[in-house]
């Protein structure tokens, strides 16, 4: 356990190794930050391994750090924050598994994709709110950089557009944390003392600071309507940076929302609770149907984030203890899930057809061309509908048994969003993988006599690794399950579930 | 009036030091360096210029062991001159900007003299060095004009182009303009109180009303304080300086100038004018200064903003960006009342790093083959990866991005202004607004590192040769922007 914070520490150690091994030569980069990923994952599977479930959270360091203000160099774990840590394991390691083929100023793009990796995993692990933000912070810069230098359509636009709303959105959680922190006195950035302070607020300045914190959280977790840097951003990115944007950046703003937003300001949430769910609701039909009408392959998985990402945070509004389990558990598996299919779109097919267009990709024959990044599509699409056997489905349904109980309107609404899902995820998979096989000789001629690369053992690999995962939850949800629950019943979390603990 | 000379002469020992350094400078350079290469005598001025400060900076502040000879604490000279924990950590600030502009100017293009530009640039710095002691109006006066006189100087130092005529011109206009506002406030002050110290003005005002004349005496010194933070509507002089000027002279104003001014007004404003602040703090605002300084605040805040996005050459941009900066620290100073001074001197120290190394890579790139424009950075990264190194370093500071000095000092000042009151008054909904401008100020930051790190350099670009002082100050203040960042109790704890 206490080896966790190690996380940070090998990803950044990384990044600066990575930038200087980048001079020599690129293999020396890519096998670098290759290196460093794994090692923080294993760091994390290790502590997974001894971790011990409980509602409190283990401190792992705990220093002072800037006494003038009060800060403290304070990092936890519970059960929820290393469901998260491993994910990111996780998906650091695919990414650079998708990012082999990056062959332009290699050791630089590892090197902001690592200090990204070691932001989030400061934030996962951060008990300190001034902690948390300064490690938010690092997370933003670095995607501006991996987008609009390695990314494709329009992507200086998209990265700007990304980093915009993501800066917006921390400016928003910094004012409400400030002003949290100054009212309380401004001794202790702690979330236990704010959460303490919060208390004795009004009612006006609790639902002030709760809008500022959460729906600066939520732009980052792409809340409708402040979701639209997220498809321009994903479709821009280069494939290693949309996994991790998807997999593990949007799960910065949700666990924001789950881990500051809530505790602290609990009457605050109890004011705005049925706007959230209405705009998480919003956010899930809405995107769903968009996503049914584009022509871009990558579009349709960016539209698709919003939409899931959108029952994480109905979860979140429901605040029921299953609903915000599931909510968890929903971060594990969309970050796996959407990580998978930007791989396929993004490298497997992007990088060989050089088309993203469906009514393109309609006119080869896929599923013969590239058997394997049909299948890894076929399984993923599935698993993204929510299938049994598959961790979306635990998740997403874990958050509607427990949104019925805070309101069954919720769950009915949003249960049409999984039809939606379904529908979308279908439709792209047979225009994208299963075209016109015998539409017109000539089309079909050209085809077979494109001669795409076969797909790298690093791909497969990464594939294999993101498919087994979310299997592996599938089949058994409570591995994670038994972490997540317990964390939900520390005293800060119970102050706004309600229902008891099921 | 106890005269102490030998004390005086203990306290300003660090002023002595750079005095001396620039007579050597000079000196050398008319005897053993006639008809020596521009380039050397350059590099050996700046070398003794740097010993000079280095020097300075050693005498600086009282010793640990208590038994050395120099140093002071407390006020000196019959209270002319105060040296309290703010005097001594601001002296060394500024000693610090100093030697950081003087490690800049041997990258820049300073065409002709330079034993001159250099020991002009140790003048001012004794006029930094004295303001920020002065405890007595007339002291305060001459040394500001000491620094204002010498800075005039280096503005217009490069001759050779009407932009730097210019830039000296105007600054001169201004700063001629505003000293003589602030001398007829010092007069009015001097007029109500019958007194030039500022404890026995602060006395004297203790126990008057606001009359109208304190009122006009209030506004001249504003006014000249806005000036000299480029605070806007003050401002106009800003930009057309920070273009024309040489870059380490547009540097110095923008770092240990701005250092010096924003503590001499704090000491001013609160230690002598505090009795008629009045008070922003709740929704009914008092009658005093604070409110002036509220408004200067939103109003730098809106003008350097908004302005700097529409910028295309960088120096313009980054003065914009100073006067955004302005109205922060003019939050700042609102909340000295509560949160003491370290906030504010934390803040400019860390800005003035941030800004004279942003400028000090921008010098560099103008001396082989100019930097105007925006876009005259592209593709740094492949012409130099030290230089663009930096300059993210800088820029992201100035942004406010943590674990950069600049996040953590815009934290430090919101959390003053909030400890006031909340959002009870003007000067919570100023640090919301200012955090809100945080993220339309990321913009134009984000603009000039895409050109730095994203864009592929221009057909005809060369690499670009760094000289070797050059980068090692610039790979020191990025450093520091990142160590103080980190560990802002390094220099929290010195005030």
């Amino acid at each position: 356990m206490s080896l966790l914070p190690w996380t940070i520490y090998l990803s950044f150690a990384g990044a600066a190794l990575a930038l200087t091994a980048g001079t020599r030569s690129a293999a020396a980069a890519r096998w670098t930050a290759l290196t460093a990923a794994v090692a923080s994952w294993v760091v994390a599977l290790l502590a997974a391994k001894s971790f011990v479930p409980s509602n409190a959270a283990q401190t792992l360091v705990d220093v002072a750090w800037i006494p003038q203000v009060g800060a403290r160099y304070h990092l936890t774990a519970d059960g929820i924050s290393l469901t998260l840590v491993v994910l990111t394991g996780l998906a650091a390691t695919a990414g650079i598994l998708f990012s082999w083929n990056i062959n332009e100023r290699v050791g630089e793009f590892f090197a902001f994709y690592l200090t990204l990796i070691g932001g989030v995993y400061g934030v996962f692990l951060s008990a300190d709110a001034f902690l948390f933000f300064v490690y938010y912070e690092i997370a933003i810069v670095p995607k501006y950089f991996l987008i609009a230098n390695w990314g494709s359509t329009n992507r200086q636009y998209g990265a700007m557009k990304l980093v915009l709303y993501s800066f917006a959105g921390s400016a928003l959680v910094l004012a409400g944390l400030i002003w949290a922190y100054a009212i309380s006195g401004g001794n202790s950035f702690a979330l236990g003392d704010l959460a303490a302070a919060a208390t004795t607020f009004t009612h006006a300045q609790q639902v002030g600071m709760f809008f500022l914190v959460f729906f600066g959280f939520a732009v980052l977790a792409g809340l409708f309507p402040f979701h639209t840097w997220a498809p321009t951003g994903h479709v821009a990115a280069p494939t290693g940076a949309s996994m991790l944007l998807a997999g593990v950046v949007m799960k910065l703003g949700a666990y924001g929302c789950l881990r500051v937003a809530l505790p602290l300001f609990p009457v605050g949430f109890e004011f705005w609770q049925p706007v959230i769910a209405t705009l998480a609701i919003i956010g899930i039909i809405y995107a769903g149907f968009v996503a049914l009408v584009q022509d871009d392959f990558k579009f349709v998985i960016g539209y698709s984030s919003v939409s899931h990402m959108g029952f994480v945070l109905l979860g979140l509004a429901a605040a029921t203890p299953r609903a915000v389990a599931g909510s968890v558990l929903q971060m594990f598996s969309h970050g796996v899930i959407a990580g998978l299919l930007f791989a396929v779109v993004g490298r497997m097919v992007y990088e060989r057809t050089h088309t993203r267009q469906l009514g393109d990709l309609r006119a080869m024959p896929l599923h013969k061309l590239m058997p394997f990044a049909a299948t890894v599509f076929v399984i993923a699409g599935l698993a993204s509908m929510g299938m049994p056997g598959f961790s979306g489905f635990p998740a997403e349904l874990s958050i509607l048994i427990g949104t019925w109980t805070t309101s069954p309107l919720w769950t009915a609404f949003a249960a049409f969003g999984v039809l939606v899902a379904a529908a979308f995820t279908l439709r792209v998979m047979q225009v994208a993988f299963f075209g016109k096989t015998d539409a017109g000789g000539a089309a079909h001629h050209d085809a077979e006599h494109h001669a795409f690369a076969p797909i790298t053992l690093a791909e497969k690999s990464g594939a294999v690794l993101l498919l087994g995962a979310t299997i592996l939850i599938g089949l058994k949800p409570d591995i994670l399950l038994d972490w997540i629950v317990p964390a939900l019943q520390s005293p800060l979390m119970q102050t706004v579930l309600k229902g008891g603990v099921q | 009036m106890n005269l102490d000379y030998a004390g005086l002469f203990r306290a300003l020992a660090p002023e002595t030091a750079i005095v001396v350094g620039a007579l050597a400078v000079l000196g050398v350079d008319l005897t053993l360096l006639r008809g020596r290469s521009l380039a050397t005598r350059m590099n050996v001025a700046a070398l003794i210029s740097a010993l000079s400060v280095l020097v300075a900076f050693m005498l600086n502040g009282t010793c640990p062991c208590g038994r050395c000879w120099v140093g002071a604490s407390g006020p000196v000279f019959g209270g002319a001159l105060m040296f309290d924990s703010l005097a001594n950590a601001t002296r060394g600030g500024i000693l610090g900007l100093v030697l950081l502009t003087i490690g800049v100017s041997t990258g820049a293009r300073i065409n002709r003299n330079p034993a001159e530009y250099l020991s002009i640039l140790l003048f001012a710095t004794v006029g930094f060095l004295l303001m920020a002691a002065a405890q007595q109006l007339l002291v305060a006066f001459l040394s500001l004009e000491l620094a204002s006189l010498s800075l005039y100087i280096l503005a217009g130092f490069d001759k050779t182009r009407p932009d730097s005529a210019e830039a000296g011109l105007k600054y001169f206009l201004f700063g001629g303009m505003s000293a003589a506002f602030l001398l007829f406030g010092f007069s009015l002050l001097y007029g109500l109180t019958g007194s030039i110290e500022l404890n026995h003005v602060a006395d004297g005002l203790r126990h008057q009303g606001i009359s109208p004349l304190l009122i006009v005496a209030l506004v001249m010194v504003i006014v000249a304080f806005g000036f000299k933070a480029a605070a806007a509507p003050f401002h106009l002089w800003a930009p057309d300086a920070y273009q024309g000027a040489p870059t380490p002279s547009a540097a110095l104003i923008a770092s240990a100038s701005k250092l010096a001014g924003i503590v001499f007004f704090a000491r001013l404003l609160w230690s002598g004018l505090g009795f008629s602040a009045g008070n922003v703090s709740y929704a009914f605002t008092s009658v005093g200064w604070l409110p002036i300084v509220a408004v200067l605040s939103g109003v730098s805040m809106f003008v350097g903003n908004l302005a700097a996005l529409a910028q295309t050459n960088v120096r313009r941009l980054l003065a914009y960006s100073a006067i955004s900066h302005a109205g922060i620290l003019l939050l700042g100073l609102i909340a000295v009342s509560r949160n003491g001074t370290s906030p504010i001197f934390y803040y400019a120290t860390t800005y003035g790093i941030a800004t004279a190394g942003a400028f000090g890579v921008i010098g560099v790139l103008e001396r082989q083959g100019g930097c105007d424009s925006i876009s005259d950075l592209a593709g740094l990264y492949r012409r130099s990866p030290l230089l663009a190194g930096c300059l993210m370093v800088f820029i992201l500071s100035l942004a406010g991005v943590p674990p950069l000095a600049g996040f953590f000092g815009k934290f430090y000042v919101f959390a003053a202004t909030l400890k006031l009151a909340g959002l009870a008054g003007v000067a919570g909904w100023l640090t919301i607004l200012a955090i809100l401008f945080s993220a339309v100020a990321l913009y134009y930051y984000m603009v000039v590192l895409k050109q730095a790190l994203v864009v592929a350099p221009a057909k005809d670009a060369t690499p670009v040769r760094v000289p070797i002082a050059a980068a090692v100050t610039l790979v020191l203040a990025a450093i520091a922007i990142v160590a103080f960042g980190i560990w802002p109790s390094v220099l929290l704890g010195a005030v």
